[in-house]
This record gives structure tokens, C-alpha cells and sequence, in this order.
């Protein structure tokens, strides 16, 4: 479905990716962790379009179209989802009224017919239910005054209204108490289906304790510098990501720092 | 074929004798002194210039230089008021005057009388119907001194609307003052003047608005005084879309008793050269003033608001959010003053500007001006000027949204911030729609 070859980013001049190779099918989780500054977070920007940072080489293919080709809402249409880090607020644009005009731009690039208010209604009060999200936050402007936790039961809501093909979760985790990091992590799994894959981007071990990844792959530097199953992650949170930085050092000597 | 100074004088004090002809009998009436020291006043100032700090930012010149007649009544009044039928807000049941090329286009109106005290008619009958009521407050609250327009104004005034709520009196319905500016023979000057004496714990709405047949060029100089009484609510609502060739110069003033609220929502999408002057006197405790402004200007408009809130007195609050949207060559201007004088102790004063710069050659002057001479008081001011927020357009597009119609969403957002304040429900949604096709049009124009 995913296919990263040899991805290089920069901003300002900065390199920020140096070189990421990433394959993610159909029904597979995948999930990125590195230390802060690692370039998770760029990867992520980087995949949906962000034109802060630059693609200085490499490719990234998604179902065999080029998505360095596409602006942000084409990646969209093509069945790209990011949940954002921080989750932007936008004052006097009503949560449903952005989720429409999302889900019927998506369903226009797809030849399909608009849903009428009904129609979205029906399927917004069913997807509510995924991530428990409380129906006042609806009519609310998009994220503004939202709680953090509420900010990211609505990025898996639009999630789930959206439908896409491959979700990348960019620490969704971050400023959730438990409870609500079960919600949550029970919302995307929910979501899963054999057609569907998701990249989650985290620092920290505890929400891949409930959305089990098949692969791990670990950045360091703007570099995947080990991959393996999801015991993988259990060996980092006990280590530490030096234990991998060291190691990292003794097979890339070059070009680190 | 402009005019020099001495010729703009005297084309108005020509304008003026045939004026005062066409009065007939009424420029016997005592009010009428009021017009004679007007326009003495006129000749002596003329029209402001650049080197006037209030008129530093934007120049009229062109507004003297040009040679605008009084419009006279003509054949094709009934074809005008056909064309004229779609401006009103139908939706507004209240009472309704309509006013064409300044002259009341009687058809349109609707004076029903919502209650027996209740004075809703025309400036010209109440003239001569309410002499004293009239001469105790017109021209009151606006100097003609102030300026050559106010000094124009009060020459050439004789219709608009005229209201007069007694004590007590709530109004279900808004009342609704239509000015239609279309299709004249040469291009005319109107001077719509309105006087709105509201008495004590009354509610009152008023839509006052300003719209345009044809992109003719013309001149509208209007005048409005509102006296809101104790006790009493006053929603004031303003919409100008005048023709993209037109000169809307405007000045309001609200003078305020104690306990009393005013609220104005002035929204200004058309005209080519357009100056909005809103004072409010604080003139007694515990009254509170609320000034929400919108422009939206594209191609080469000029959008002026000068706001003047005046706290004269302790415990009064004020609230202004003024917002401009400006594209194409389009510039803008706010000049915020508020004045706290030394008896206003615990003023609470808040007043913030936004612009949205949507083209580089878009420009605005923003000027907040505190005058503060109390000690005990709490101002704030801010004003931003900035164009779309980058991260909010990648957030709607990465959610599969166009960048066109994102840019639109956030456009529309940040401008409906201030429609959405009004509060007669179906004028708010008739705005919104006037507002979106502005904003449409000024996309198709800049074709991005």
C-alpha cells in the first residue's frame, strides 16, 4: 500500500530525514518511535504534504500513485489520513460543517454523489460512538476550546467519518490520561479492517500496549536504524533509546550530529 | 472637468438656492435657519483635506472636485421602485421607509403604527409635524461645525427616517430605513438624514441600509442621530453596499442616558471611497456601547471606519471588534479613539481590530487612539493584521478540502465572526448570503 524509498526532508536547510525506507500493506499497523528531535513527527508532516519541509530525494508511493506529486487534499482523496500531533483550532468553522465539506470533497474526487445533511447526519451520531465523543462538541468551532483529550477523540472521530486507507496517528498519546488513551486506541482498532493500515507515530511504549503493532521501527536521526516485531518496543522502554543510539553509531560511524 | 476650491463652493451654494426653491413652503418653517448657518458654515470650510488629521488617511478630493446635483423626482420613478422592490428585507415585518435617490418612495413603505405613541414617519412630514421634538435634538449631537460633510448635511437635509418611541414602549418588530441610490440623469448627491429619539426602558431595533441598482457613480452624505434613553436597549444595524463608483460619506452619533445599552453592527462591503464616523457618548453611569464593524473591500475600494467612544461618566463598559477583509488594490482604515475623562472612574474599555489581508497590494492604516484622564479604569486595545493562517488551510486540507474552498471557509469564518453578532435572525442570514457572494465575486476577479 505504503512505499517510502530513500526519503530526504529538510527544513531551512536543515536535514531532518536522512534517507527513510518504509513498507506498510494492507491490515498491517506500523509503529514509528524515536527519541524527541528524531524526525517522527516530520515523517508524518512530510507524508500528508507539509510544504514547510522540503522532499529533497526519495519517493513515496501510495496504492502506486506518487504522492510527492499531490497537494495535501489529492493525498486525502487517495485515501491519506493524519492525525495530527496538535490538532489545529479553527474559530467560527462549526465541527460538522468542516466534517461535510471534508467527507464530500473526498466523495466528489471519487465520483461519488454528495450526502445530504440526513444522510451525514446519520453516519456523524454513528461514528460518535467509536471515540465516545460527547455530541456538544458537533456544533462547537473545530477544536477550539476542546480539552487535549477532546482534541484527539475528535481527530479519530474525523477518522472514522473519513474512512481512509492508511491512517498515520502522529502521538496521538501525548497528553491523554488512561482513560481516555483507551478510548481512543479502542476507537482505531475498531477501525482496522484487512483493506486498511495504520502508522503510528509515538515516543512512548504504553499506547502500543492497546493498538498492537505488527511492525516497529525505530528512528533515530532522520533514519529507521532498526525494525522488528512488537517486542521490539517492550526492549526500547526498557533500554532506552540510547541502547539503540549507541548501536546506531557503530553501523552509521558517518554523518551523525 | 474638476472643480477648483472657489468652484466647489460655489457649485453648493448654487446647489443650495436651488435646493431651498424646490422646498417650496417649507423653508418658511423655523428649522430652516438650521439649513442657512449650515451651509455659511460649509462655505467658510469646504470639504477636509489631508493635512486634517482626521482625514489623513483618506483623501476626498475627488468628492469636491466633482460637480454632484441634487436629483429632482423625473418620470420613471414607478420603473425605479419595481427595480428597487428587491433590496428589502422582506423578512423584517416591522414598519419600513424606502427612500430612492433620497426622495421617499412611497409604494415601498410601510408605516403602520406598532404602537398609538409610536412616531414612525418621515424627517420632512415631521418637520413640519413635530417642530419642537425635531429642533429639540437635530443637528444636536452632530455639529455642522465638525466638518464640511456634517456642515452638507444639515444644508441639504430634508428626508430620512424619523422615530420617536415613547417611555415603556417595546417594539416586537425592527424598524427598517432603505436608501436606493439608481440610474440618475447626472451624477446627484443625496443626503439622507435620519433622527431616532428613543424615551426610557424601551427596546428598539433599527436596520438601516444603503444599496445600489447600477455601478453608477454618486454621492451619498448621510447623517444619523440616536438618542437612547434610560433604561433602554438599542440593536442598530447598518448595511452599505453601494455601487463600487459611489462615495458613501457616513456619520452617526449616539448619545446615551444612564443604564442604557446601544449595539451597532455596521457592515460595509460596497462603495469606492467610504467613511464611517461613529460617536457614542457615554454621557451617563452604568450605559454600555457595543461597536461591531465588518469590511469587506476588493479592486480599488477605500473602507474608512473612525470609531469615537466617549466614556463621560463613571461605570460604563464599551466593547468594539472591528474586522476588515481586503483584496485586489483594496485599502482599509480604523481609527479607534477612546476618550475616559476624568469623572469615568471604573471604565471598562475594550476594543480590538482585525484585518485579513488577502493580496499583497492590500493595505490598511489601523490606529488605536486612548485618551485616558480617570485613574481608576481598564482599557485594552489590540489589533492584528495578518493573511490566512497556514497551519489552519493544511488542517482543512489534509481533511481532502480544496485549497480554494479552504481559503473561503476561513475567509468566510473570520468575516462572519462579526455578522453572526446581529441578532434579528433573518437579517443576520441575508447578510451572511451578501457577504459570501462579496467575497465569491472578489475570488473570480483575482481568480485564485
Amino acid at each position: 500500500m505504503l512505499k517510502v524509498k530513500n526519503l530526504h526532508a529538510s527544513v531551512e536547510g536543515n536535514e531532518i530525514l536522512r534517507g527513510i525506507d518504509l513498507e506498510v500493506s494492507a491490515g498491517e499497523v506500523h509503529a514509528i518511535m524515536g527519541p524527541n528531535g528524531s524526525g517522527k513527527s516530520t515523517l508524518a508532516q512530510v507524508l500528508a504534504g507539509r510544504d514547510t519541509y522540503e522532499v529533497t530525494r526519495g519517493e513515496i508511493f501510495l496504492n502506486g500513485k506518487n504522492l510527492l506529486e499531490l497537494d495535501p487534499e489529492e493525498r486525502a482523496h487517495e485515501g491519506l489520513f493524519l492525525a495530527f500531533q496538535y490538532p489545529v483550532e479553527i474559530p467560527g468553522v462549526t465541527n460538522t460543517y468542516f466534517l461535510k465539506a471534508a467527507l464530500n470533497a473526498i466523495r466528489k474526487s471519487r465520483g461519488q454523489d454528495e450526502l445530504d445533511a440526513i444522510d451525514f447526519l446519520a453516519l456523524v451520531k454513528e461514528r460518535m460512538k467509536i471515540v465516545e465523543l460527547d455530541q456538544s462538541l458537533l456544533n462547537r468551532p473545530v477544536n477550539e476550546g476542546f480539552s487535549g483529550g477532546e482534541k484527539k477523540r475528535n481527530e479519530i472521530f474525523q477518522m472514522a467519518v473519513l474512512d481512509p486507507m492508511l491512517a498515520v496517528l502522529d502521538e496521538t498519546d501525548s497528553g491523554l490520561d488512561i482513560d481516555a488513551l483507551r478510548i481512543v486506541a479502542d476507537g482505531v482498532n475498531r477501525l482496522r479492517r484487512k483493506d486498511n493500515a495504520t502508522i503510528v507515530v509515538t515516543h512512548y511504549q504504553r499506547l502500543l500496549n492497546y493498538i498492537v503493532p505488527d511492525f516497529v521501527h525505530v528512528l533515530v536521526e532522520g533514519r529507521i536504524v532498526k525494525s522488528g516485531g512488537k517486542e521490539l518496543a517492550l526492549e526500547l522502554e526498557e533500554k532506552g533509546y540510547d541502547w539503540i543510539r549507541n548501536g546506531s553509531e557503530t553501523t552509521q560511524p558517518a554523518g551523525i550530529g | 472637468m474638476s472643480l477648483s476650491h472657489e468652484q466647489t463652493i460655489n457649485h453648493y451654494l448654487e446647489s443650495y438656492k436651488a435646493f431651498e426653491k424646490s422646498l417650496n413652503g417649507d423653508s418658511s418653517l423655523p428649522i430652516h435657519s438650521l439649513r442657512d448657518e449650515a451651509i455659511t458654515r460649509f462655505a467658510e470650510m469646504g470639504f477636509p483635506t489631508k493635512t486634517d488629521e482626521e482625514w489623513r488617511f483618506t483623501n476626498v478630493s475627488e468628492i469636491a472636485a466633482k460637480r454632484f446635483e441634487i436629483p429632482t423626482l423625473g418620470a420613471g420613478f414607478p420603473e425605479r421602485e419595481a427595480k428597487t422592490e428587491k433590496f428589502v428585507f422582506e423578512d423584517l415585518k416591522g414598519p419600513r421607509l424606502v427612500f430612492i435617490n433620497g426622495i421617499f418612495a412611497k409604494n415601498l413603505s410601510r408605516l403602520t403604527q406598532s404602537g398609538s405613541d409610536v412616531i414612525v414617519k418621515q424627517l420632512s412630514s415631521a418637520l413640519s409635524e413635530h417642530p419642537d421634538l425635531v429642533s429639540a435634538h437635530l443637528g444636536r449631537y452632530i455639529s455642522s461645525g465638525v466638518n464640511g460633510f456634517a456642515a452638507l448635511s444639515l444644508a441639504f437635509m430634508r428626508d430620512g427616517l424619523f422615530l420617536s418611541v415613547p417611555d415603556g414602549v417595546v417594539l416586537e418588530d425592527a424598524i427598517q430605513v432603505l436608501f436606493v441610490s439608481t440610474e440618475a440623469e447626472s451624477e446627484i448627491a443625496t443626503y439622507p438624514r435620519n433622527l431616532m429619539i428613543v424615551g426610557s426602558n424601551c427596546r428598539v431595533s433599527i436596520v438601516e441600509s444603503y444599496v445600489c441598482i447600477a455601478d453608477d457613480s454618486y454621492f451619498t452624505n448621510a447623517v444619523t442621530e440616536i438618542v437612547v434613553g434610560e433604561n433602554s436597549v438599542v440593536e442598530h444595524d447598518k448595511f452599505q453596499n453601494e455601487s463600487v463608483n459611489a462615495f458613501h460619506i457616513a456619520a452617526t452619533h449616539i448619545h446615551q442616558a444612564a443604564h442604557s445599552n446601544y449595539v451597532s453592527n455596521s457592515i460595509a462591503v460596497g462603495g469606492r471611497l467610504v467613511r464611517n464616523d461613529i460617536t457614542a457618548v457615554l454621557d451617563a453611569e452604568r450605559s454600555e456601547c457595543t461597536l461591531n464593524g465588518l469590511s469587506v473591500a476588493t479592486g480599488n475600494q477605500l473602507i474608512d471606519n473612525h470609531t469615537t467612544i466617549d466614556h463621560a461618566k463613571a461605570n460604563c463598559q464599551s466593547h468594539e471588534l472591528y474586522k476588515a477583509v481586503l483584496d485586489g488594490n483594496a485599502r482599509g482604515v480604523f481609527n479607534g479613539k477612546i476618550f475616559v475623562r476624568k469623572d469615568a472612574q471604573k471604565t471598562d474599555a475594550k476594543q480590538t481590530n482585525q484585518t485579513l489581508l488577502l493580496s499583497d497590494d492590500a493595505t490598511i492604516d489601523t490606529k488605536p487612539q486612548l485618551e485616558i484622564f480617570a485613574d481608576d479604569v481598564k482599557c485594552t486595545h489590540g489589533a492584528t493584521v495578518g493573511q490566512l493562517d497556514s497551519d489552519q488551510l493544511f488542517y482543512l486540507r489534509t481533511r481532502g478540502i480544496p485549497e480554494s474552498k479552504a481559503r473561503d471557509i476561513l475567509t468566510f469564518a473570520f468575516a462572519s465572526d462579526v455578522v453572526s453578532r446581529v441578532k434579528l435572525d433573518a437579517l443576520r442570514d441575508q447578510l451572511e448570503a451578501f457577504v459570501h457572494a462579496k467575497l465569491d465575486a472578489s475570488r473570480r476577479t483575482n481568480g485564485s
